[in-house]
């Protein structure tokens, strides 16, 4: 995995990051209106960087679009990037 | 249903190899206080839950210990790589070779396959979240015990977020006890 890619998938795991550990929270604070302010722009933002990765890298997730051919299977899988 | 995410919650770092590491961070794997083991009580104690947010709470905390399971294998993956047969004997792998070469398998750090008897589902909404609070806590201690086995700063790096993870999860269990409590006291009155 090359540098830009990874340092674009790290980018997206910090900002997931933060969307579940708001989402937690607002399970047992469902009307911290701050707290679902800031969630929903998290969203937001994770679904730009998500759309920015799958265009150059193929799909993260089950349900989305491929180029030919089937991207899904392109390695390296998560367990086998150097993070460093 | 679930839907898999083709990344790791936290990048999975480790600075070199290293075969006695992976035997005891496996304990996490498939131990009493692993994530396995946590993953499968959250998920199946959900369905006893009495409030909407035990039920959003239990999922999802659940969940998240699925990609916690991953963080793990990958560790354990990543400090076996390359190990000879002759490294593995040395820190007593070599049963676990014989059974299971380097695959990662479902075991505490002695090697015990893991069980269901690590964990309960009571049925009991209280006696369930004092369980998962305790078995935070237990998760935590053990983080705590392999980062004082670790000198590795990028093993111990991928180690204390899971350790982080665990005081936030003993947090929102805390209050979704509350919540249940103050649940089950009105339905007491009314």
């Amino acid at each position: 995995m090359n540098r830009e890619q990874l340092n674009m998938l790290k980018e997206l795991m910090a900002v997931q990051f933060t969307v579940l550990e708001l989402h937690l929270y607002l399970d047992t604070h469902p009307t911290d209106q701050k707290a679902l302010m800031e969630y929903n722009s998290m969203v937001h933002q994770l679904e730009v960087l998500k759309q920015q990765y799958q265009q150059r890298y193929g799909p993260l997730t089950w349900g989305e679009p491929s180029a030919y051919p089937w991207q899904w299977i392109n390695e390296p899988w998560p367990w086998e990037i150097c993070y460093e | 249903m679930w839907i898999y995410e083709k990344k790791l919650q936290y990048p999975a770092k480790v600075g070199r190899a290293n075969v006695k590491m992976a035997k005891y961070l496996i304990t996490q794997y498939g131990g009493p206080d692993g994530e396995l083991s946590a993953a499968l009580r959250y998920l199946t104690q959900r369905y006893t839950m009495p409030t909407p947010q035990a039920k959003g709470i239990l999922t999802d905390i659940g969940t998240e210990e699925l990609a916690h399971l991953e963080i793990i294998a990958t560790l354990v993956y990543k400090l076996m790589d390359g190990a000879s047969v002759e490294e593995l004997k040395q820190v007593d792998l070599g049963g676990y070779y014989a059974d299971h070469d380097k695959a990662v398998y479902y075991v505490n750090g002695s090697g015990v396959p893991w069980t269901a008897t690590y964990i309960m589902a009571k049925g009991d909404p209280v006696a369930d979240l004092h369980e998962d609070m305790a078995a935070e806590e237990k998760a935590r201690a053990t983080y705590d015990w392999l980062i004082d086995l670790s000198d590795d700063p990028d093993l111990n790096d991928t180690l204390k977020f899971l350790r982080e993870r665990e005081i936030v999860h003993f947090q929102r269990f805390g209050e979704t006890l509350q919540i249940v409590q103050e649940y089950l006291d009105t339905k007491k009155y009314f």
